[in-house]
């Protein structure tokens, strides 16, 4: 009796269950979208949040969502078209490229509003017990790269025999290289090649002049990082960057600024070509390796999303991105002000992106 | 020809080895268990460790002034106007009252910093609940910094020189002054458990990713179980053995080793960009899961049926049932405890799965706790995933506090898996 009743409860479940499985595939597509969708880079994402979470907090509008999907997959995803299915602002921490905006276009998405959020310092930073570091982009690419040039012939080049940094100069302490950095797959390796690896690379002038010629051994000589282990691939995550180098006194991370900021009772930004990264030195571009950020809006949803020219007004105006803004509270460096008076009349007259 | 007593000599001279053999035999399996034990503990030790602090934070006491002048200068209590009042400046007047001494811009503004900007948002709630409010007085305690949070739990060092730490020495002198009064203290953390995701440590709660979970589980619960049971009862009770139903289970047992991240490669070519539903909703994280956990299913079902004696099938055919009640009379719920369990642990798989909704768009910072399939959500893996790669000292402990709450959900399913199996167990 009691195993009858139980099978047809079954039955029942497996019937409903069997309805549901035939129905949802024909739920309609999203008609409308109330709330803006973000996607993007994991750098910017931090910052974005913080602006869609106070924009969502003064209650006019619902809270935007920002995905994480990095720089490239986000731009492919805001590029695929015109409609509430399709993204309306993607985070960039570099700019668009050409490729990537022939794409929109063909996709329909023919007008873009570039906004320059400000700047990301990508930092080396040591730990506070450890030797003192001051370093110049030559000298980090000597250390990194998996070939070298000889430095008996500098137009030939041999495998990195550098294990310590004294080898590199004698100024530098006698601890061994290890730097503990991004894989290939992250952001923020493509910008510590373009903004260490290169600048170092090019201050030898046969690799100069083969840029020019030949960009892509270029990118293979000056991009590719040492597999020895002196280059340690320490994954995506920042934070475990951070807590490496707290436990290993000689070894140098790299991260963006914001991090270096967080944990600045544990670890010390090195000096690079003499400049220390601070917030002040970002800002001004004294530091040598900082990057803009960036975020893309497609022109066409503004008035059909809810919000979204509210919100890019939001992410400009001064209580976010100004000096004393929200968004420098959470390690965004911000633009000059010259720089943000641009920025702001771009957004204002909604100036078409070209790249 | 061997002689009895040599044969014995043989065993007896062997026996000590056997015995030896097995001994080593033993203590490699308890090596082997223990070794298991030990990066269990290690694990749970480390997530506990990092992660019990996150149940309590800190919250100051303000005595705070519902002001008419700030909250209703019209005076008419438009539901509007209380939304849309600058509730932060009476949060900071309550702050000066405490410390009339400070005075100037940047003093200000690091005295400001002590609570927390959730602060404003619980007092517009309180007033916009009860009107009624505006022009008393009322003494509350509101949720602190996640610097002030960080400092009170000892993860800020007072010895670090002063341009080092996030708290300047006003800063820790006006700490101090307050846990004197009684007015700053760690209490039990209920904005965790109540808080959808946020960018502010001491805000940020598990609610949104534990009801996201709950959703994408309820739709894979839906979608799999009767699926995947009908298969499993066809397959091995109805269908004739031929080639094609070979060829089907070698499929289904191939499925079951394909890394997930394929099934939400799948999940985003057909039911995101072919069907046109929205993306990071619990449906789609439910439908996607299904897939993944569907071979699962089907594996340990038609385990649990081949299990059932063939006496029981012979029985009820032989007093004139039919095949089908057969099956659904006697041969299922016999194999129901098999198959609960194979669920349960499908379902375990999917509780923890991440890569898969990368795919679809759950990897998504979403303030707003889910009210339906549709909804975009998150769930705890990703959440926990999100929270490790930020920059704030905060979202270290509520990382870790994020895998508890995730441990406790699969121990709840695992208990169910249990008590189920032994509600249901015959024996024969």
């Amino acid at each position: 009796m009691s195993q009858s009743i139980r099978a047809r409860i079954f039955a029942t479940v497996a019937a409903s269950a069997a309805i549901v499985a035939a129905l949802s595939p024909v739920a309609p597509a999203q008609s409308a979208r109330d709330f803006i969708n973000v996607v993007g880079s994991s750098t910017v994402y931090p910052f974005t949040t913080t602006v869609a979470e106070k924009f969502g907090r003064q209650g006019r509008f619902k809270t935007p969502k920002v995905e994480s999907t990095g720089t490239g997959g986000g731009i492919k995803l805001f590029c695929n078209g015109v409609g509430p299915q399709h993204a309306d602002v993607v985070n960039a921490s570099r700019r668009m490229n050409a490729s990537e905006f022939d794409t929109c276009r063909k996709n329909g998405v023919r007008d873009i509003l570039e906004v320059r959020v400000g700047y990301d310092g990508l930092t080396l930073s040591e730990s506070k017990r450890g030797p003192v570091m001051n370093l110049t982009r030559k000298q980090v690419y000597l250390a990194l790269a998996k070939q070298v040039p000889d430095p008996a012939n500098p137009t030939t080049l041999i495998a990195n025999p550098y294990t310590s940094w004294n080898q590199i100069d004698k100024s530098l302490p006698a601890t061994k290289i290890e730097v503990l950095g991004p894989p290939p797959t992250s952001g923020t390796r493509d910008s510590f090649n373009e903004l260490y690896m290169e600048a170092g690379c090019r201050t030898y002038p046969w690799l100069n002049t083969l840029r020019g010629q030949d960009e892509k051994r270029f990118k293979r000589l000056c991009h590719t990082l040492r597999e020895d282990g002196a280059f340690v691939e320490a994954g995506e995550n920042d934070n475990l960057i951070v807590q490496k180098i707290e436990a290993n006194r000689n070894a140098v991370g790299i991260f963006g600024f914001s991090f270096l900021e967080e944990n600045m009772d544990k670890l010390r930004g090195s000096k690079i070509d003499g400049v220390e990264p601070t917030y002040e030195t970002i800002a001004s571009g004294k530091f040598p390796a900082s990057r803009p950020l960036f975020i893309y809006v497609k022109k066409a949803h503004i008035g059909v999303i809810p919000g979204l020219q509210e919100f890019v007004n939001e992410y400009v105006s001064d209580k976010a991105l100004g000096e004393e803004g929200y968004l420098s509270d959470r390690g965004l460096v911000a633009q000059p002000k010259s720089d943000l008076a641009r920025t702001r009349a771009d957004v204002k007259s909604l100036k078409n992106f070209a790249p | 020809m061997r002689t009895a007593a040599e044969t014995q000599e043989r065993v007896r001279a062997g026996l000590s080895r056997r015995y030896r053999a097995e001994r080593r035999f033993r203590a490699y399996g308890m090596a082997a268990i223990a070794v298991g034990i030990a990066f269990v503990l290690f694990l749970f030790g480390t997530v506990f460790a990092q992660g019990l602090s996150a149940l309590r934070q800190a919250y100051v006491q303000i005595d705070v002034f519902y002001d008419p002048e700030i909250i209703d200068p019209a005076g008419n209590r438009d539901p509007d106007d209380l939304v849309v009042a600058d509730y932060q400046s009476l949060v900071r007047a309550s702050l000066r009252e405490r410390f009339p001494t400070v005075e100037g811009r940047p003093a200000l503004r690091e005295l400001y910093g002590i609570a927390s900007s959730a602060a404003s948002v619980e007092l517009q709630r309180r007033v916009t609940a009860d009107p009624g409010l505006i022009g008393q007085r009322e003494r509350l305690w509101v949720l602190a910094d996640d610097t002030v949070d960080m400092f009170l739990k000892g993860k800020v060092s007072r010895s670090a020189p002063e341009e080092e730490r996030r708290l300047s020495d006003t800063q820790l002198g006006q700490i101090d002054a307050l846990k004197s009064q009684n007015a700053l203290k760690l209490r039990f953390n209920s904005a965790f458990f109540s808080n959808g995701d946020s960018r502010d440590p001491e805000q940020a709660g598990v609610r949104g990713a534990v009801v996201g979970s709950f959703l994408t589980l309820l739709i894979t619960l839906l979608l799999s179980f009767p699926i995947g049971v009908g298969a499993a009862v066809y397959l091995e009770e109805f269908a004739p053995r031929n080639r094609i139903t070979d060829l089907i289970e070698v499929n289904i047992n191939n499925l079951a080793a394909v890394p997930s991240i394929v099934f939400g490669l799948l999940g985003l070519a057909m039911f995101i960009s072919f069907f046109g539903l929205p993306r990071s909703a619990p449906l789609v994280g439910g439908l996607v899961l299904t897939l993944l956990t569907l071979p699962t299913i089907i594996i340990a079902s038609r385990a649990a049926l081949k299990a059932v004696p063939p006496s029981i099938r012979e029985a009820a055919l032989g007093i004139g049932a039919s095949r089908w009640q057969t099956v659904v009379h006697h041969v299922l719920p016999l194999a129901m405890p098999g198959v609960l369990t194979g669920a349960i642990i499908g379902m375990a798989r999917a509780l923890g799965e991440s890569a898969p909704l990368l795919m679809i768009g759950m990897v998504a910072f979403i303030v707003e706790v889910p009210a339906g399939v549709l909804d975009p959500s998150t769930v705890l893996p990703v959440q926990v995933f999100l929270w490790s790669d930020l920059p704030e000292r905060g979202f270290v402990e509520r990382t870790s506090g994020a895998i508890i709450v995730l441990l406790l959900f699969l121990i709840v399913m695992n208990a169910a898996a249990v008590v189920l199996r032994s509600k249901f167990e015959k024996r024969w």
